[in-house]
């Protein structure tokens, strides 16, 4: 019966299909989820004497989070990481709509100069910007030797170097997905708006911006979330006087050995991304009215 | 220009046969809404629009037609202002519309692809237009409202354009150009997305709606059979140029060439030489040839398949086998082949039933026949 043939065939397909999937899963499974199912029992456990946990149930490292001290840091890093994400929106938006109105042969070369940094060591590249930024360094004395300052701008090892360093780093993440909403079907549907009587500006109002609004929620998570979990930038450029959230995790793990602490950092700073995440969703599926099957 | 000897019942012919001869193209003809006058546009190398003149009067259904690349959608383009031009000039009521971008030109056009706002209700899209124009609210929503109905799609207000058809997406399309009463109406292949069944009733809907709301519309098609049912007079267009303007019986039965000739309608095309008052074909011999209204000295015998009649085997002008019958319900095609090597198959449509079967001798006649040149225009 060519139905039941049919069926067969698909169910085959099927197997057949999750075998082929199978490797890939399990490299997930171990990879992924295994460290986090870990991290979650750390968090409920005892710090050991040198590290490592104790068996042993205990909510103490929960109760640390809320200690002024720690809650200030987990303020200064989303701070931080929504300045640079703000900034990474206000440069990456038109960077993203010029390359999208480029010839198609420059489009590729400006997006290949978009990502080149990301082909640099990303140690390498932070230094490089306190070499930049030094007291004693080309831009503080090419400034000075134009007669801009008379003194140093000091702003290396400040809180804006900090934002400086992020920015840098993931400015591309935020090019990318921009770009992306605005290169496929927006031209035509542009093209109309104009031809039904909109100006220029109108046209970007109307068009471009509602449309690209999912590349920007997705750029801007691409941007917050390393920004706010990052712990070298801030160590190199911040010079220890900017603590984020991921200096924090970094020193519970390595220094302070209290890995339950650390834990409960890690899994804090999950909820926020989750929920990021959920929140990006549901508005780039209310604001493109696409249906989800 | 004389028309082609005929013997056939179709009385058009001889009355589009005058009327299409020495048709505009360029001219200065009273009612010309739109005109085009030497246009030239390349990219690079690839010459799209090479020298075209038309003019499109008020009120009339006009198809640009020619296979992808001939430099139609350009033309079109042009029109609406998205497409500069190398030289020439585009006159709408007269007036040249270099110097007016797209938004501010009388002129609309529906995409290809639709191009509705994704995240715009169909109400939203359709007035999109109106509220440029900076209409009172009022106004906006009774004429969204009246095209709504007029396009029966007023259900369909508050969707969004994921969550409708092809068919309806087209009616959207087609509402928000036409709310803004464009003086000219541009569709870019409007029935290539829609399934046959849609297509078909587009057809109907598409030219009802021409008449109904008395906009000028130029749409553009590769379809030969979409522009010759639907439009009053179709531009033929190749490598960038017009080869012919004319009404639709005009092009089936006077085409200017063998471009023309092959690309309208279904014929059958005999590559020879004209004699005094015969053909010297390739392949068939002398065939008669009672004249030559376009005075070509070497080209092609354009015959239309029903002008061709079965006849016994010995007379006729061909003798060849049945090679195939294909049955339509009110007609039926004949393919038959000759013995001469290398000659084309030829076609002779029949109307109701054949009274051969593949395998038969039969002998090919007719009366009528147009030799056209093999060069472009």
């Amino acid at each position: 019966m060519p139905a039941q043939k049919a069926h067969w065939q698909s169910r085959s397909r099927r197997r057949a299909r999750a075998g082929l999937l199978g490797p890939g899963l399990l490299l997930m499974a171990v990879l992924s989820i295994a460290p986090l199912v870990l991290v979650i029992a750390y968090a409920f456990m005892t710090r050991g004497r040198f590290g490592g946990v104790v068996p042993g149930f205990s909510l103490d490292s929960w109760a640390r989070v809320l200690e002024p001290i720690y809650l200030g840091v987990l303020w200064n890093s989303i701070v931080v990481a929504t300045i640079t994400t703000l900034l990474a929106l206000a440069i990456g938006f038109p960077v993203a709509f010029v390359i999208s109105r480029l010839p198609p042969q420059w489009r590729m070369v400006a997006l290949v100069a978009v990502v080149l940094p990301f082909w640099t060591n990303f140690l390498i590249r932070t230094y490089a910007w306190v070499v930049l930024l030094n007291d004693v360094g080309p831009m503080n004395k090419g400034l000075a030797e134009l007669g801009v300052i008379s003194e140093p701008l000091g702003l290396l090892y400040s809180e804006p170097a900090v934002i400086i360093g992020l920015l840098y780093s993931y400015l591309p993440l935020m090019i990318l997905p921009i770009y992306a909403s605005l290169s496929s079907s927006e031209r035509e549907i542009a093209e109309a708006a104009s031809d039904l009587g909109a100006r220029p500006w109108r046209v970007f109002r109307d068009v471009y911006i509602p449309l690209s609004v999912p590349g920007i929620i997705l750029g801007g998570i691409f941007v917050f979330v390393p920004s706010i979990g990052n712990f070298v930038i801030p160590d190199l450029m911040g010079g220890g006087k900017s603590v984020l959230l991921g200096n924090v995790i970094r020193d519970q793990y390595l220094t302070a050995r209290d890995w339950p602490f650390g834990s409960v950092l890690i899994l804090v700073m999950l909820a926020i991304l989750v929920a990021l995440f959920a929140a990006q969703a549901v508005a780039s599926r209310r604001l493109t009215g696409k249906l989800t099957r | 220009m004389t028309q082609i000897p005929e013997d056939h019942v179709l009385e058009p012919t001889t009355l589009t046969a005058s009327a299409g001869a020495g048709d505009d193209s360029g001219s200065a003809v009273e009612g010309g809404l739109l005109e085009v006058r030497g246009v030239r546009r390349a990219f690079g190398a690839v010459v799209a629009l090479d020298d075209v003149n038309l003019t499109i009067r008020d009120n009339e259904f006009f198809a640009l037609l020619g296979p992808s690349g001939c430099g139609k959608t350009t033309l079109l383009r042009a029109i609406a202002g998205f497409e500069v031009i190398d030289s020439g000039e585009i006159l709408l009521g007269g007036e040249d519309l270099h110097s007016s971008p797209p938004e501010r030109r009388p002129v609309n056009l529906m995409f290809q692809s639709y191009a509705l706002f994704p995240h715009m209700t169909v109400a939203k899209n359709i007035a999109y237009g109106l509220e440029r124009e900076r209409r009172p609210r009022a106004e906006v929503a009774e004429r969204v409202a009246t095209v709504m109905a007029a396009m029966q799609i007023s259900e369909l207000a508050k969707r969004r354009p994921s969550q409708l058809s092809g068919g309806q997406q087209q009616r959207v399309a087609l509402a928000r150009a036409i709310v803004k009463r464009p003086r000219l109406l541009l569709l870019d292949e409007p029935l290539s997305a829609l399934d046959r069944q849609v297509r078909l009733e587009m057809r109907v809907e598409l030219k009802r709606l021409q008449h109904e709301f008395g906009i000028t519309f130029v749409m553009v098609t590769h379809d030969q059979e979409e522009a010759l049912s639907m439009a009053d007079r179709v531009a033929v267009m190749a490598a960038g140029r017009v080869q012919q303007l004319d009404t639709p019986v005009g092009l089936y039965r006077n085409p200017a060439n063998l471009f023309v000739a092959g690309f309208v309608g279904a014929s059958n095309l005999l590559v020879g030489v004209v004699r005094a008052n015969t053909f010297d074909s390739e392949h068939f011999g002398s065939l008669p040839l009672p004249s030559n209204p376009k005075g070509v000295a070497r080209g092609h015998l354009v015959l239309r398949p029903e002008d061709v009649r079965i006849v016994a085997p010995g007379e006729g002008h061909v003798q060849a086998v049945v090679s195939d019958v294909q049955f339509h319900g009110a007609a039926t095609t004949v393919l038959a082949t000759s013995s001469v090597p290398g000659a084309p198959m030829l076609v002779a449509m029949v109307t109701g039933l054949a009274q051969v079967t593949p395998g038969d001798r039969v002998g090919l006649h007719w009366d009528t026949g147009l030799v056209v040149e093999d060069a472009l225009a």
